[in-house]
């Protein structure tokens, strides 16, 4: 379904991202993994347009997706959550929900019609999903960091895209928060059928909810291979544990 | 509950336009004038806020549309020779493509640079009308603009103020509560997540600063109506500055605040500098003291309160 190849980005002479190469399957879990700094928010910068690539290609089912902007790349059913949480602040959980959709349907250019009349329902039915109903009514920015970090992924819902990308659902989330968010993916996965593109720090959820894997260090891909590929490969043990030789976990 | 708070803040809206109505009937002359000024200096204070509270659109040079709007109803009145009427709406539709022209330019920057451009096409454009004697009558501007019978009296002018200001802010209102502006101020709270979740930031931006360019031309050409004249200081950049500063001090993110710091800003004009000729002193006191105590403005305060009251009972 995602084709990328030899992906390369650079700023400023650093290259962030170095002839980085990914591919999803339909209905797949792909988590993308790699030491900080390894270029991981950039590749999914680089697929959904907010940086445009110096080299390289990006295919979505077929079709030459490189370089579009973001707004198209939306379109064409790619949404996305932001590592670093980034939500409508000023606007109710509601109404950050119920924009998407809006945008979604081209609606944005209607002037005249009142909004809080407009896609309730699948806005409201989304947020029970994710289980941000409770608070449909409060402004994002008083939400807690979890909640916002859900929000996230239900803002990106809202587009009802075919391919997801989540960067760091989970990251600064408490345990029970966390376990939460992976039965999300899960169910995400498994009722919408969507096909999943993310990135993780914590080891236990990655290999727990992805069928495959790529490992990104200093912006190029080691390996993609399955998760018994990827525990055994003996560059990405150089690459996380400086070279020791018993397997990852 | 929500409903009642809504209904009591509709309840004065109804009641603060019937006393606007009545006002001509025990004010004196130099008193409804007054009004009209501020009820049209509001307005175009609210369409620039369409843009700067709405879209975070740091749209510093508003007061270019104002003025623009107010040559194009005037010019036209005197020079085309056509049905007098007709001004009124070619004002306002030239400060619109205006708006959509400069906003093309500026549209690509962002936040300050974009003020920074603005600010000088906007001077731009005024020194054009300032210098270009033949046309726009230079720096002493065009005096004595006949009117059509109907609002050439100081009531009729007055009510003819109210009615179109009225009919603007409800339009602009609607578009605020409409999906167009949805996706504005999510363009004001994230430009980027509105970028990922399909919104063509740039457009909607547009569209945005030539809907707000319309309004001003049309608080612009209200001023024509009030005053009788046009002179280039209508579109000095000072007067943009008071534009942003009605919008802090009567609250930027509460609809009816830049009408209410309009008229502050008026009311403090022409009482204040009566009495001394550091006007702008005690303007810059009250905005810092706004800035510190008030960062939502007078009405973004009131409405703190309410919303607190209304969770306690």
């Amino acid at each position: 379904m995602l084709e990328v190849t030899s992906l390369s980005k650079s700023f400023d002479g650093f290259k962030a991202v170095n002839g980085a190469g990914l591919s999803v399957k339909e209905g797949e879990v792909v988590a993308v993994i790699g030491p900080n700094g390894a270029g991981k928010t950039t590749l999914f910068n680089l697929i959904t347009g907010v940086i445009k690539p110096d080299a390289g290609k990006v295919l979505f089912k077929g079709q030459d997706i490189t370089g579009l902007h973001p707004y198209q790349v939306c379109r064409k059913g790619i949404s996305r959550s932001f590592q670093v949480v980034n939500v409508f602040q000023r606007r109710t959980v509601f109404e950050n929900v119920q924009v998407s959709i809006l945008s979604r349907e081209k609606k944005t250019w209607n002037l005249f019609t009142p909004a809080s009349k407009m896609a309730i329902e699948e806005t409201d039915r989304i947020l029970q999903n994710v289980g941000l109903i409770d608070v449909r009514d409060k402004t994002s920015a008083a939400l807690s960091h979890g909640e916002r970090k859900v929000l996230e992924i239900a803002i990106a819902l809202g587009g009802n895209p075919e391919f997801l990308i989540l960067d760091e659902p989970t990251a600064g989330m408490s345990p029970e928060e966390t376990t939460r968010c992976i039965g999300l993916i899960k169910e995400l996965r498994e009722k919408l059928g969507l096909t999943i593109l993310f990135c993780e720090h914590d080891m236990e959820i990655v290999f727990s909810i992805s069928d495959r894997i790529m490992v990104m260090v200093r912006g190029s891909t080691i390996i993609q291979g399955t998760c018994e590929d990827v525990r055994c490969c003996q560059e990405v043990q150089d690459a996380y544990l400086g070279g020791s030789d018993t397997c990852l976990m | 509950m929500k409903k009642s708070l809504l209904g009591s803040k509709l309840l004065w809206v109804i009641a603060g336009v019937i006393v606007l109505f009545l006002f001509p009937l025990f004010l004196e002359r130099f008193y409804v004038y007054l009004a009209a000024i501020i009820l049209l200096t509001g307005l175009c204070a609210t369409s620039l806020n369409f843009v700067l509270g709405y879209g975070g659109v740091f749209q510093f040079h508003h007061a270019v549309f104002y003025g623009v709007g107010a040559y194009g109803t005037a010019l036209m009145i005197l020079k085309s020779g056509l049905n007098p009427w007709l001004g009124f709406i070619v004002g306002p539709l030239v400060a619109a493509i205006l708006g959509l022209i400069i906003g093309l330019i500026c549209v690509r920057l962002s936040k300050l640079y974009f003020g920074m451009l603005q600010i000088s096409l906007g001077s731009l454009v005024w020194a054009i009308v300032y210098r270009w004697y033949s046309f726009t009558g230079g720096d002493d501007g065009i005096h004595g603009v006949p009117l059509p019978d109907i609002i050439s009296s100081p009531n009729g002018a007055y009510y003819f103020t109210l009615i179109i200001t009225g009919i603007s802010m409800l339009i602009l209102y609607r578009m605020i509560k409409s999906p167009f502006g949805s996706a504005l101020q999510g363009i004001r709270d994230n430009p980027v997540r509105s970028e990922m979740i399909g919104v063509n930031v740039r457009f909607q931006q547009l569209l945005a600063l030539t809907i707000a360019g319309f309004f001003g031309g049309v608080a612009g050409s209200l001023f024509v109506v009030v005053d009788n004249t046009v002179f280039p200081d209508m579109m000095f950049w000072t007067l943009s500055m008071e534009l942003v500063i009605m919008c802090l001090l009567g609250g930027w993110f509460s609809y009816l605040g830049p009408m209410m710091g309009a008229a502050v800003i008026v009311l403090l004009r022409t009482y204040v500098s009566g009495i001394t000729v550091y006007w702008a002193l005690v303007l810059g006191v009250i905005m810092m003291l706004v800035i510190f105590f008030l960062p939502n403005g007078v009405l973004g305060y009131v409405d703190e309160i309410m919303r607190k009251k209304a969770r306690n009972t």
